[in-house]
């Protein structure tokens, strides 16, 4: 049995994409080949028309984990920087641009902290900070908000709706969450497992300016029953 | 699912192919490094020595000289395996002659130490555990004095107790059971302490006696510090009595054998009693492994 | 409790007074002990276990901890330091401190050059040696994984090897100098630190390692920036384990021979010659030297791993 199986997407750039699904269902292994962090047994993946391997050399993606993965031995402005030395940038540059991604995610201040003076969700939205750093074609967000509690998670999907707007990055976000995925994204690849594979896919007709008021419209409510009935089809499977 | 990777797990050929040629390879390597490091460090003594002097010798003469030195810098590996047959085959084992004598010597005072010791330091660790008093004032003594060369007290040791009047095995079980102690007691009062909060409390609620929890709850959590306490202590043990042999006439045991080699320049007794000190190590550790495996072989690894 | 703690205070330095007029009898100087002396020294005693047990009973303050210790210790050397002067106990059997102190003072110089024969050219730069090569082997290891299952287990024979069977052979190498006895703590330091390092590598997580593969890091940029500071905290408690094992190395290695310096060498001729006083002063120079070489470790290791949480909460 294979993780997944017949799976046929195709993401345009600016899209923010939501992968959504239960456990086994294959959202994250697919972020991962996309990512070039698991290799294709068949078939062909094309990111800006290369391999994913190419892509990566050319440090097209952003990757933000599940935990933050901050090195505890750096700084959160050095964590920031971590890309951009290994891209060979100079300190100055760096330490500039780091400093303006900390703005945006709402962390002046804490430059010289260290990660494990920070809370749960100041550490991820450091782990955010660094992933926009380079300014990658692509943003990878694995369950980005899942270990943290749900007034945070809302806070954090308001600021990085916000974020997006900004810059209409190509996002593609893994959660588990209904009401995440239908606030977050423009369009919605529902899952389900066994083997792993796309049930659905939704287009969110939702207006580009979101705010979190917006969770309890009608269009909203909508929109996350279309998701919700996909997933109960795939499960029924 | 087992997948490509793990079936060399059954196929015995396979698993000698990943596991054992690497090493047989290595060990063919170190042999033959071995015999060419004789060669090389044995040959200037032997141009010097042995072979005729006005320069008549070729290459094969001055191989086989090297090979065959009776006071070689570096014996050949066929040296000490020769000795090494000779010595346990050649005479009774009750004679100084053969290894064996000297090992049941060096293993009588490890084995006695390591007993003692491991004993002195449960008895002690459990005191710790249940005495504040003890748990402040000694502990942190005992604790560094991990950072001191114990070993470096052998020789007082031995005189106090030669002048005692004690002699022969006892001070250098006592050697071998102070290096045991300290170890065991600090992996003990490690383990004995690791139950956590809840499985403490839990035998509260039960009004369980001190004993009890400490019979029921903390010795057998403390059995997996204890194990590798255990290999350590025993390795020390048998350090310490070789060293406890060396100041006392050097008669017998291997640590003695080591001393009278190096006075007399016989390098191949040096290497054999070497060789056998160190499967002597080998196998004293390996039944403590064994125990341990025996004993936690119900428990999920951690 | 406040008036607990000052109790208690009061009664560690009664019994610290009690010890000072203890020391006037002229039984400590050397003369017969008489009955009088018996019953004060045991009501001492029973103070000095009092005041400990009083000052180990207290919370609060961390340095109670290191103050019950501490008193501990000056409580046995006060008792050694009595107890073997009124019971004449044979110098040669255990000698006072106070004979040992003036034993350190009047042979400085010999000292002085044992340490730096020891200690400054054997241990250290076997010390220095073997963790470093223990290091080297332990990442080409990582950079080559066949190596692993061949090297392993031979490395792991130099550990199995009593070190006093390799010391009689260093010295037919290397000499009766230094250089022999560093030779021996080289092959006794290499294997913790690699089998340490090792297991620091491997240290770094998955996310990490994941994070740094999506950066299209190459292998070096990931072992200096990644790999190599998880992996400090391992390799910091193998430096400490092999600093004893130096020491410890060291001196075992002069018992089988050394030019006229050294502290093994100094132990074990003046054993011989029953001239405990000098060898006790030889332990302690190598009891204080170990000690303070280990704490200069942990102060090290808390400035460079202080991100570690095992250094945070220690």
């Amino acid at each position: 049995m294979h993780a997944l199986e017949d799976i046929d997407l195709d993401i345009g750039e600016g899209e923010f994409v939501a992968l959504i699904g239960p456990s086994g269902c294959g959202k994250t292994t697919l972020m991962r080949v996309i990512a070039d962090l698991e290799k294709i047994s068949a078939g062909q993946v094309l990111v800006n028309g290369v391999t994913p391997h190419q892509a990566r050399l050319a440090r097209a993606y952003g990757y933000v984990f599940q935990a933050p993965a901050l090195f505890p031995w750096r700084t959160v402005l050095a964590n920031v920087t971590l890309p951009l030395q290994i891209q060979g940038r100079s300190r100055a540059d760096s330490k500039a641009i780091a400093l303006e991604q900390l703005a945006r995610v709402g962390l002046t201040g804490f430059e010289s902290k260290y990660p494990w003076q920070l809370s749960g969700g100041m550490q991820q939205r450091v782990s955010i900070a660094r992933a926009l750093s380079f300014e990658p074609r692509i943003l990878m967000m694995d369950e980005p908000f899942g270990a943290l509690d749900e007034i945070t998670r809302d806070r954090l999907n308001e600021q990085l709706q916000q974020l997006w707007q900004r810059e209409r990055r190509t996002v593609v976000f893994v959660t588990h969450s209904i009401a995440e995925a239908v606030y977050l994204s423009t369009r919605i690849v529902v899952m389900s497992p066994r083997p792993g594979r796309i049930v659905k896919v939704i287009d969110s007709r939702l207006p580009d300016e979101r705010h979190l008021g917006l969770r309890d419209t009608p269009a909203f409510i909508e929109v996350a029953h279309a998701v919700r009935e996909a997933l109960a089809d795939g499960h029924h499977d | 699912m087992a997948t490509m990777t793990d079936t060399w797990r059954q196929n015995p050929l396979a698993r000698f192919q990943r596991q054992g040629l690497p090493v047989a390879i290595l060990l063919l390597a170190l042999l033959l490094a071995g015999y060419g490091a004789a060669w090389a460090l044995n040959a200037p003594g032997v141009i010097e020595r042995v072979l005729p002097q006005d320069g008549a010798w070729t290459w094969r003469d001055l191989l086989a000289a090297t090979m065959a030195m009776q006071r070689p810098l570096l014996p050949a590996p066929h040296q000490v395996a020769l000795d090494l047959w000779s010595s346990l085959l050649d005479w009774p084992l009750e004679s100084p002659r053969n290894l064996l004598y000297h090992v049941a010597v060096t293993a009588e005072s490890t084995l006695w130490g390591f007993v003692m010791g491991t004993a002195l330091g449960l008895i002690l660790s459990v005191c710790i555990v249940h005495s504040r008093t003890l748990d402040r004032a000694l502990l942190p003594w005992i604790v560094a004095s991990q950072t001191v060369p114990v070993l470096a007290i052998a020789p007082i040791v031995l005189v106090i107790l030669g002048s005692l009047g004690f002699a022969g095995v006892a001070p250098k079980a006592v050697i071998a059971m102070y290096l045991c102690f300290f170890p065991v007691t600090v992996a003990m009062v490690q383990g004995l302490r690791s139950p956590q909060r809840i499985e403490t409390e839990m035998l509260h609620t039960y009004a369980a006696s001190r004993w009890q929890a400490l019979w029921l709850l903390r010795l057998p959590a403390a059995l997996p510090f204890l194990f590798p306490a255990l290999r350590v202590g025993i390795a020390a043990g048998l350090v310490g009595a070789m060293v406890a042999e060396l100041p006392t006439g050097a008669q017998a045991g291997l640590g003695a054998r080591l001393l009278t080699g190096s006075y007399y320049g016989n390098t191949v007794q040096i290497w054999s009693a070497l060789v056998m000190s160190a499967l002597l190590g080998l196998t004293l550790t390996s039944v403590v492994a064994g125990v341990e495996r025996m004993v936690l072989r119900h428990r999920s690894q951690a | 409790m406040k008036r607990g703690t000052q109790a208690t205070a009061l009664l560690v330095l009664a019994g610290l007074v009690g010890g000072a007029l203890l020391l006037q009898f002229p039984v400590a100087a050397g003369e017969a002990p008489t009955p009088l002396f018996w019953l004060a020294t045991t009501l001492l005693a029973l103070l000095a276990v009092q005041s400990i047990r009083r000052l180990a009973a207290l919370d609060g303050a961390r340095i109670y901890g290191l103050l019950t210790a501490a008193l501990f210790g000056v409580w046995v050397v006060y008792f050694w330091q009595l107890l073997v002067v009124a019971l004449e106990v044979p110098r040669v059997l255990l000698p006072p401190p106070s004979l040992i102190l003036q034993a350190i003072a009047s042979h400085g110089p010999t000292l002085w050059r044992d340490f730096v024969q020891t200690v400054l050219k054997a241990v250290l730069i076997g010390w220095a040696l073997g963790s470093g090569l223990g290091f080297a082997v332990a990442v080409a290891i990582d950079r080559l994984p066949f190596l692993q299952r061949g090297l392993l287990p031979l490395a792991s024979l130099t550990s199995t090897i009593p070190l006093v069977a390799v010391a009689p052979i260093a010295v037919m190498w290397f000499g009766f100098e230094w250089q022999s006895k560093a030779a021996v703590v080289v092959l006794m330091t290499f294997f913790p630190m690699l089998v340490s390092t090792l297991a620091g590598l491997k240290a770094a997580g998955r996310l990490e390692r994941e994070l740094m593969h999506s950066y299209a890091a190459s292998y070096g940029r990931t072992l200096l920036a990644l790999r190599l500071p998880a992996a400090l905290p391992f390799m910091f408690a193998a430096l400490k384990v092999n600093a004893t094992l130096a020491l410890i190395g060291a001196i075992v290695a002069e018992f089988f021979g050394s030019p006229t310096s050294g502290l093994g060498f100094r132990i074990s001729t003046e054993a011989s010659r029953m001239n405990m006083p000098l060898v006790w002063s030889a332990i302690v120079v190598a009891a204080v030297t170990g000690s303070v070489a280990y704490a200069m470790l942990v102060q090290l290791e808390r400035r460079v791993a202080f991100w570690h949480p095992s250094v945070r909460e220690g």
